[in-house]
C-alpha cells in the first residue's frame, strides 16, 4: 500500500528546527511543547519513560515506534487524557500538567484518536459546529433565547461549510456521521479539529484503515495545516508518509525516546532498526532455529553467523536483560 | 519440499469479507490455508486487516460472507467457546493474563473443559517454556510484558489446540525479548502445534513461517512459503522496507 | 358493566393533576436520560423533594404558596448539585446505584418519626391548601363540559398544571435545539470526543441534572397540590411509572413524555375501573377486587419489560438517534 500513492507534490521541509546533535532530548529552537520526566506505568509494566523531549513549533513531526512503544500514552498524557506517575510538561511555556483534557484543548492544543471518534448519532455538519470554541449559545441562559446566539451560529455554520469544503465532505453535511466510510469519518475528525483553529494538531494514526486514494487527500491536508501555521504532531506506522511528509521524527520504544532527527537519518539509526527489528538483524532467526538452512539464508542476514548462533545464546541475551 | 506441504488442511479461510461496524469492512474477500504442522505468518501495514483476519476465526468478528472450516468443518458462525472446545487456541496480544491469578492458575484456566489431562499437559508446556515450571505460584499480574506472554502461550497450549493463533507475539517488547519471542513460537511449532502468527515485525515473521500471507486493504496481496517472499523484490519493497514495517 | 361511566373516567383522567404530575416528572427524566445519557434511577426523590418542599414550606415557614412552590424547587436544584458532584464521575450502573439508595435515603428522612414536626412521618402532611385556596381567581362553582366537570378549585390546580407543563417543555425545547443541546447530545454518545474539543463535560452533565431535578420536582409539587403529601407514594416504583411513561413515549424528545404520561395515566385508569368492574360482573372469577386493581400495576411492569425489548425508543423516539440501544 505505502508505494501504491504517488508523493504529494514536493513541499520543501522546514530545517533547522533543533540546537545540536540530533540526539534523543535535543532541544529545539523553538519548541511548542517541552516534556520533563514523564512516567507512567501501569501496574509493573512502564509504558512511558521520557526525561526530556521538545517538539518544534511550526513543523510537522512524526512519533514512531514499534506496538506498544508508549506513543498513544504519551498523546494522552500531553492531551490530559490521562495522568502521569510524574513529570511536567508545558505547551507554549505555560505548565500544563495535570490540567484535564477540555480546558488543554481550550488551550490551542486539539487531538484526534486511533478509534475515529466522529459522534455518529450527529450530522456531519453539527459534528463540525460541535468543534467550534467560545460559543454563546452553549452557555446555559444564553442558549433560551435563539436571539443571542444565532448570528454566531450562522457564522459558525459557514465557517464549517468552508472546511467541509476543501475536505470534500460538503455534499454530506446533512447525513448522520455513521453513514460515512472509515476513512471519511477521520477526515471529519481532523476538519472538526480545524474548526477550534488550534496551534497544535495532534493526529493518532490518521492513515490507519485509510485507502490509498483517501490516504493522498489525507496527506495534502497534514501539509496544509503547516502551511497555515500550525504545528503538527502525529503517531504513524507507515514509513514511506512518514518519509514524505514530516519534518522531524522521534522515535519511541518501551516507553522511552531512542532517536530523534530528519526522517531520512533517524531511519538509518541502528538503535531504531534495532527496536523494530529485533536485536540482531545480521541473524536470519529461521537458520538459528534449525528451520532452514544456511544456504536458504535471508539475503539480508549473515548467514554463517546465523548458522553459528544457538537458541540458546539468545536466550541467554534475554535473560540477562531481566537482571 | 517441506514436510508439512502436502498434509491435510487444518483451517480452511475462504474469501471471507467482515468487519466491525455495519456497512464498514475491513476484510475484502481473504482467504487462507494453514495445514497440519505449519506455521503460517500474516504481515501487513497496520489496518490491513490481520487481527480482524484472526478474530474472525475466533469468532469475534462479524464474518459477512464467506467460509471457515476446521479440519473440514465449517465454523464461521461459531462463538469462541465453541471453538475452544473444537481445538482453536487464541494468544490475543494485551490482557491475555489473569493477572490476580497465578502462572498455575492460569494453565488450569486453559484446561477447565478437560481437568483431567493436567499433568501431561503441563509435562508438555514445561518441556518448551523450562522456566515456568519453577515459578507456577507466581502471581501472573506481577511478570513483565514478556513473561506474561509466556503465561498466554502456555495456557493457549493446555488445551492441546488443533491450531493456535497468536495475535502480534512480539509488539511491546524490547529488541532481544522480540527475538525469543519468534523463538518461542518456532520452538512451540516444532513441538507439533499448527501454528498461525500475526506480527508487525515483517522479516522475523517470515524468517520463522513455513507459509507466509501478506495482507493490505482487507485482502491477501501476496502469499508464497516464507522464504520466496522474503525474497520477492516487491515484497521487500513494499513491506520489509528500511524499518521492515 | 357501567362502560359510560368507565369512559367518562378514563376521559377525565387525561388532564388529571395526576396525569399533570407525571408528565412533569417523565419530562424531567427525559432531560436526564432521554437527552443527558445519566441513568437516574431516584426521579422519585426529586418529586418527593418537590411535594414535601411546598408542604413544609407553608405549614412549617407560613410562606404563601407560590414561595413554597420555589421553596420546594430549590431543594430538589440543591439535591440535585449534591448528588451530582460525587457521582457524575461514576459510570452508569453505578450511577444509578447511587440515585436509588439517595431517593430510598430521602423517603425514609421524610418517613422517621425523629422529624415527625415537620414531616408528619407515616401520617404524611395535609392541610397546607390554604392560601393556594386563597389566591384562585376562578369565582365559585363548577364549569366544564361531558366528563371535564370540575369546581373552581380543580380548574386551578389542572390550569397552573398546564401553565407549569407548558413552560417547562418550552424550556427543554428551547434548551435541546441549541448549540448547549447540540453538546448534550455529543456527551450522551462520547464523553472523552468532547472534550477533546474543550467542553466541559461535567459542568453540562451537572447543569442536566439540575434542570431535570427541578422539573421533575414541580411534577411533585402538582401532585401535591390538591390533595395530600404521603410518602407512601415517593417509593422506588414511583421511579419504575415514570420510566415506563417516558420511554412508553419516547425517551429523548419533548412531547415524548408527556404523549407517553397521558397513555399511562388513562390506560391505568382505564385499567383501574375496568378491571374491578369485570371482577363485579364475574368475568374474572379467580380474582377478588381488590386484587384486581394489583393487577394493574404487574401489567405496568410487564409493559415496561416488553417496551425495553421490543420498542426502546417508544412511539415517538428515533432509533437512531439512542445511545442506550446497541
Amino acid at each position: 500500500m505505502s508505494s501504491d500513492i504517488t508523493p504529494p507534490v514536493e513541499r520543501p521541509k522546514t530545517t533547522g528546527l533543533h540546537v545540536g546533535e540530533a540526539a534523543p532530548g535535543v532541544a529545539k529552537t523553538d519548541p511548542i511543547i517541552v516534556v520533563d520526566g514523564v512516567r507512567r506505568t501501569f501496574g509493573g509494566l512502564t509504558a512511558v519513560n521520557v526525561d526530556h523531549l521538545e517538539i518544534p513549533r511550526g513543523a510537522i513531526t512524526a512519533l514512531i515506534g514499534p506496538n506498544g512503544a508508549g506513543k498513544t500514552t504519551l498523546f494522552n498524557l500531553l492531551t490530559g487524557f490521562d495522568r502521569p506517575d510524574a513529570g511536567s510538561w508545558t505547551f507554549d511555556g505555560k505548565s500544563i500538567s495535570g490540567m484535564p483534557a477540555f480546558k488543554v484543548a481550550r488551550l490551542g492544543q486539539v487531538r484526534t484518536f486511533q478509534l475515529t471518534k466522529a459522534l455518529g448519532l450527529l450530522t456531519v455538519l453539527e459534528n463540525m459546529k460541535l468543534g467550534a470554541k467560545h460559543q454563546i449559545g452553549e452557555r446555559f441562559w444564553q442558549s433560551l433565547f435563539p436571539f443571542f446566539w444565532r448570528r454566531q451560529e450562522l457564522e459558525i455554520e459557514d465557517r464549517a461549510v468552508g472546511i467541509l469544503k476543501k475536505f470534500k465532505l460538503d455534499a454530506k453535511s446533512e447525513d448522520f456521521a455513521a453513514s460515512l466510510s472509515g476513512g471519511q469519518r477521520k477526515l471529519l475528525e481532523m476538519a472538526r479539529a480545524l474548526m477550534s483553529e488550534p496551534q497544535l494538531v495532534m493526529l493518532d494514526e490518521p492513515m490507519a484503515g485509510v485507502n490509498p486514494a483517501l490516504t493522498q487527500s489525507l496527506l495534502e491536508h497534514i501539509l496544509d495545516l503547516k502551511d497555515e501555521g500550525m504545528t503538527v504532531l502525529f503517531v504513524e506506522h507507515d514509513m514511506h508518509m512518514v518519509r514524505h511528509i514530516a519534518d522531524w521524527v522521534i522515535v519511541m520504544a518501551e516507553g522511552r525516546v531512542v532517536a530523534e532527527g530528519d526522517p531520512i537519518t533517524v531511519m538509518r539509526n541502528p538503535a531504531v532498526i534495532d527496536a523494530y527489528l529485533g536485536a540482531h538483524q545480521e541473524l536470519d532467526l529461521g537458520v538459528v532455529t534449525g528451520r532452514y538452512e544456511a544456504e536458504d539464508a535471508d539475503p539480508t542476514t549473515d548467514a554463517l553467523a546465523s548458522d553459528t548462533v544457538e537458541v540458546s545464546d539468545i536466550e541467554e541475551e534475554a535473560s540477562e536483560e531481566s537482571k | 519440499m517441506s514436510p508439512t506441504a502436502t498434509a491435510e488442511l487444518v483451517v480452511d479461510i475462504n474469501n471471507v469479507v467482515a468487519g466491525y461496524l455495519p456497512g464498514v469492512n475491513i476484510l475484502n474477500g481473504c482467504s487462507l490455508q494453514a495445514r497440519r504442522g505449519e506455521l503460517i505468518g500474516i504481515i501487513g501495514p497496520n489496518g490491513a486487516g490481520k487481527s480482524t483476519l484472526l478474530k474472525s476465526i475466533f469468532g469475534q468478528v462479524n464474518v459477512r460472507s464467506g467460509t471457515i472450516t476446521l479440519d473440514g468443518e465449517d465454523i464461521t458462525s461459531l462463538r469462541a467457546n465453541q471453538l475452544v472446545a473444537l481445538g482453536v487456541g487464541m494468544v490475543p496480544q494485551t490482557n491475555n493474563v489473569f493477572a490476580s491469578l497465578t502462572i498455575e492458575e492460569n494453565l488450569q484456566m486453559g484446561l477447565f473443559q478437560r481437568p483431567s489431562a493436567y499433568a501431561e499437559r503441563l509435562e508438555f508446556v514445561t518441556s518448551i517454556f523450562g522456566e515456568l515450571g519453577k515459578r507456577l505460584k507466581q502471581r501472573a499480574g506481577s511478570l513483565s510484558g514478556g513473561e506474561r506472554q509466556m503465561v498466554a502461550m502456555s495456557r493457549a497450549l493446555m488445551m492441546d489446540p488443533k491450531v493456535l493463533l497468536l495475535d502480534e507475539p512480539s509488539a511491546g517488547l524490547s529488541p532481544v525479548r522480540q527475538d525469543e519471542a519468534f523463538i518461542r513460537v518456532s520452538e512451540i511449532n516444532k513441538a507439533g502445534v499448527t501454528c498461525i502468527m500475526v506480527e508487525q515485525n515483517a522479516r522475523r515473521c517470515l524468517q520463522i513461517c513455513d507459509r507466509g500471507y501478506v495482507l493490505d486493504q482487507g485482502r491477501d496481496a501476496y502469499t508464497g512459503t516464507g522464504r520466496e517472499l522474503l525474497n520477492d523484490p516487491k515484497v521487500t519493497e513494499l513491506y520489509l522496507g528500511t524499518l521492515g514495517v | 358493566m357501567d362502560w359510560i361511566q368507565i369512559l367518562n373516567n378514563s376521559a377525565s383522567s387525561i388532564i388529571s393533576p395526576a396525569t399533570l404530575a407525571y408528565a412533569l416528572a417523565a419530562l424531567g427524566l427525559a432531560v436526564h436520560f432521554g437527552y443527558a445519557g445519566l441513568l437516574n434511577m431516584g426521579i422519585a426523590g426529586f418529586m418527593a423533594l418537590g411535594a414535601y418542599g411546598y408542604a413544609i414550606g407553608i405549614l412549617t415557614f407560613n410562606l404563601p404558596w407560590w414561595a413554597a412552590a420555589l421553596l420546594g424547587l430549590a431543594a430538589s436544584a440543591v439535591f440535585a448539585l449534591i448528588l451530582g458532584i460525587p457521582t457524575l464521575r461514576l459510570r452508569g450502573d453505578y450511577l444509578a446505584i447511587v440515585t436509588i439508595a439517595a431517593a430510598e435515603v430521602l423517603r425514609l428522612l421524610f418517613l422517621t418519626t425523629t422529624f415527625d414536626e415537620v414531616t408528619g412521618s407515616a401520617d404524611g402532611l395535609s392541610g397546607y391548601h390554604g392560601s393556594f385556596r386563597a389566591s384562585n381567581p376562578i369565582p365559585e362553582g363548577t364549569y366544564g363540559f361531558g366528563p371535564f366537570m370540575y369546581n373552581e378549585i380543580g380548574w386551578w390546580v389542572r390550569i397552573l398544571g398546564i401553565i407549569a407543563l407548558i413552560l417547562a417543555a418550552v424550556t427543554v425545547w428551547r434548551l435541546m435545539s441549541s448549540p448547549w443541546g447540540r453538546v448534550l447530545k455529543g456527551i450522551r454518545e462520547d464523553e472523552d470526543a468532547v472534550r477533546a474539543l474543550g467542553k466541559n463535560v461535567f459542568s453540562y452533565k451537572l447543569t442536566a441534572l439540575v434542570v431535570g431535578g427541578v422539573i421533575a420536582a414541580a411534577g411533585g409539587i402538582v401532585y401535591a397540590l390538591p390533595s395530600a403529601v404521603n410518602p407512601g407514594v415517593y417509593v422506588t416504583s414511583l421511579t419504575f411509572f415514570v420510566y415506563t411513561a417516558l420511554l412508553l413515549g419516547g425517551a429523548a424528545t419533548v412531547f415524548g413524555p408527556l404523549v407517553g404520561s397521558l397513555i399511562f395515566w388513562v390506560l391505568q385508569t382505564v385499567l383501574g375501573n375496568v378491571l374491578p368492574a369485570a371482577v363485579d360482573a364475574g368475568l374474572l372469577p379467580f380474582m377478588s377486587n381488590i386484587q384486581a386493581q394489583t393487577l394493574r400495576f404487574i401489567l405496568v411492569g410487564i409493559a415496561l419489560m416488553l417496551i425495553v425489548i421490543f420498542r426502546p425508543q417508544g412511539i415517538l423516539g428515533n432509533k437512531k438517534e439512542l445511545t442506550f440501544v446497541k
